[in-house]
């Protein structure tokens, strides 16, 4: 077969159901605020390590809420803690908080 | 001739006894818990005669008088001084007094009780003493009146501070539970005691005018009764017994922990362990005054209050971890309670101890950062300058330009070395108690520094500013925060700028001001631009802009309104601009403020010739 350089993408079908959210609910226990998200972006925008290598607070909480821990958690190692997101948050969320509380709760397998 | 001994002596001699051991106790404790590079410091510090005769000024400068109260509120500084320097007064006195009138003397006692005189018969000398009216004996006995007077008029002061704290200035005082009401009563009633039972037999024991013209005469109406007196000797006895049994276990710790504080602190300690030592010198060294509550951002709010740095150490020192938890991690780190505080106790070193002790399971991984090189304008090895703007002036494009314009205004050969996105300086993540994965960024932005050959670095941000200072090793490079480098620019006449008469207002941020007194030099810039007013609170009382990293809990509804309150102050004198010199605080301000807020940078620009 002639190889056009295109392929079929890997399904990124999440089936919630499988997924343990108990870490995340413990998160959302601590953080209230996260559940204002509405992830609009900017923390990603400004990240100070973003500028370097793929941090994106947005994302980070997306995949936690997916259950994608494993790849979040490479993400959240990367944060320099900086406090840009916090200051930038159009909803107010104390994000800075909410990746130290990450680190508390989350364990890497 | 009066006895040699009585049984009411007997609860005071117990409640000394005891307080001497448990001190003696105690110190050794604490000397013991210090790291031994840091023992054999404070050995060495005790006979170098620099510290020795640092140590003797200010033992009495700061234990007996307290000159850092006497500054900020006279009125306390009397109300300590006359309690803490009369008490001393009153020992010493009457120590001179027991010696020079001795009256034991002569007297052959038995070993033990001959110890135990030596105890008692300087505080209950009146009982023992001779009738005798020399001239000695009468100057001594008005200097001790003088004294006891000197007390009784400060613990008035201190009741009017308990139940009408704003008649002394404070707009609120630390709260207390029962064991502190009762150690305060004690102490409260101790010299009024003294009062009574030495003016009771003043008529022939010898007092001056308080107790031999005032107490006996007017209040005994000149007349002795034996058991009546024999009653206030032994009040006073038993109340002096409970002062020192309770005194270990409550705020009056801090009489004998200050001294070792002082002796310790002279020595050049810092705090290492959250709990120990040093830390645990300062813990007992708390005298719970409340100072720092009403200048505490925090305090604005109602429920925030009592998360300030008096209740903080009180809950350090019971041991109440989930608050002490609460409290470290709301804690702006601002340092206006360390500011303020009489004894010099930095509770908030306690806090980054205690932050450091948090456990994250997750640990930082920087290594993305490997092989980083420096910045490509080009002019490496041959700047004079390096520029770090810092994360949060990469948020304030505004600054960053203006800098830029600044340095090319005064025709500098400098080098912008995160002008392609900045490392973070490492400072909020040793905020978070992280200190050792912070070093991967310290020694990171190190390296890149060094490589630029630059002799000065130039920075925007006083949060950097403060951790190039203290973390980082960068050889004979000069660090110079933004508004330091400028006005040496404009005194040098390497920039020229126009005057304008428009009013400004200046806020101190806490890491530039507070951290390391630079004051003078951005209002000196300022001078040169226009009209400076003065907020309600400047200088070492600036008030916090709220948007400090150092909160890590805080929310934002909090941060808002300690931001609310801080440009209420600066608005004191209705200016037109507010300006600051921190990249953090012009955007926090910025959200809330009715006028401008602008960086000191931007002005500069705005107005060059």
């Amino acid at each position: 077969m002639i190889d056009f350089g295109f392929s079929i993408s890997k399904s990124s079908h999440i089936q919630m159901d499988d997924v343990d959210l108990k870490s995340f609910n413990k998160l959302e226990a601590l953080n209230p605020d996260i559940k204002t998200c509405m992830s609009c972006g900017l923390c990603t925008a400004t990240c100070t390590a973003g500028n370097f290598t793929d941090v994106s607070f947005r994302q980070i909480i997306l995949m936690l809420q997916r259950g994608k821990e494993k790849e979040a958690l490479q993400k959240v190692k990367k944060c320099m803690m900086c406090g840009k997101c916090m200051l930038v948050c159009s909803r107010g969320i104390n994000t800075r908080n909410i990746l130290l509380s990450i680190t508390r709760i989350y364990n890497e397998e | 001739m009066r006895p040699v001994f009585d049984p009411f002596v007997l609860p005071f001699v117990l409640g000394m006894t005891f307080v001497l051991l448990y001190c003696f106790i105690g110190m050794i404790r604490i000397i013991w818990q210090l790291p031994k590079e840091d023992r054999r410091k404070f050995g060495r510090s005790l006979i170098t005669p620099k510290t020795a005769w640092k140590n003797i000024k200010d033992l009495f400068g700061d234990c007996l008088f307290h000159v850092k109260i006497w500054k900020r509120k006279p009125l306390l500084g009397y109300m300590h001084s006359s309690i803490a320097f009369g008490w001393f007064m009153i020992i010493v006195v009457g120590h001179i007094e027991a010696f020079a009138l001795s009256p034991f003397k002569g007297i052959e006692l038995p070993f033990l009780q001959k110890m135990m005189s030596n105890l008692y018969m300087t505080i209950f000398f009146r009982y023992f003493s001779l009738e005798e009216l020399t001239l000695k004996a009468q100057i001594l006995s008005f200097l001790m009146d003088f004294f006891l007077l000197m007390i009784i008029s400060g613990i008035i002061i201190a009741v009017v501070k308990k139940k009408k704290p704003r008649q002394v200035g404070l707009k609120r005082v630390t709260k207390f539970g029962i064991k502190e009401d009762l150690v305060r009563i004690a102490l409260w009633t101790i010299f009024p005691l003294r009062f009574l039972a030495e003016s009771s037999m003043a008529g022939f024991a010898g007092g001056s005018f308080l107790t031999k013209y005032i107490g006996f005469e007017l209040l005994f109406g000149g007349n002795y009764n034996e058991s009546l007196s024999l009653i206030f000797w032994w009040l006073y006895s038993i109340d002096l017994a409970i002062f020192m049994f309770v005194l270990p276990f409550t705020r009056y710790m801090h009489i004998p922990a200050e001294a070792l504080l002082i002796l310790l602190r002279n020595a050049g300690l810092k705090t290492t362990e959250p709990r120990k030592g040093y830390a645990l010198a300062e813990i007992y060294s708390c005298p719970s005054c409340g100072l720092c509550i009403d200048v505490c951002p925090m305090s604005e709010n109602k429920d925030n209050y009592k998360k300030t740095a008096v209740y903080f150490m009180r809950n350090v020192r019971k041991k109440k971890r989930r608050e002490v938890k609460k409290m470290t991690e709301i804690c702006l780190m601002c340092g206006k309670c360390v500011e303020v505080c009489p004894l010099g106790i930095e509770s908030i070193n306690i806090k980054m101890a205690q932050r450091s002790k948090i456990y994250y399971k997750l640990k930082s991984d920087f290594s993305y950062l490997e092989g980083r090189q420096t910045t490509g304008d080009g002019q490496k090895a041959r700047a004079k300058v390096v520029y770090f703007a810092g994360c949060m002036s990469h948020l304030t494009p505004k600054i960053t330009r203006s800098m830029v314009k600044i340095f090319e205004e005064a025709k500098e050969n400098y080098e912008f070395m995160d002008i392609n996105g900045s490392i973070c300086c490492g400072r909020p993540m040793m905020l978070t108690g992280k200190a050792n994965e912070a070093k991967a960024l310290i020694e990171k932005n190190t390296e890149l520094i060094m490589n630029s050959g630059a002799k000065r670095l130039v920075l925007s941000c006083p949060i950097c500013y403060k951790v190039f200072k203290e973390e980082y090793d960068l050889g004979g490079v000069e660090i110079l925060h933004h508004t330091q480098y400028i006005n040496e620019l404009i005194e040098d006449e390497r920039i020229s700028i126009d005057r304008s008469d428009k009013r400004y207002v200046y806020h101190d941020p806490c890491e530039l001001g507070r951290a390391f007194g630079v004051y003078d030099e951005p209002r000196n810039i300022i001078d040169n631009i226009g009209l400076l007013t003065q907020g309600k609170s400047d200088r070492d009382m600036a008030v916090c802009c709220g948007g400090s990293i150092g909160s890590l809990t805080m929310t934002l509804e909090e941060r808002d309104e300690i931001t609310s309150n801080s440009i209420r102050d600066l608005m004191h004198n209705n200016p037109e601009e507010i300006v600051t010199a921190c990249p953090l605080c012009q955007k926090t301000f910025a959200r809330k403020s009715p006028i401008k807020v602008k960086d000191i940078a931007e002005i500069v620009v705005e107005n060059l010739e």
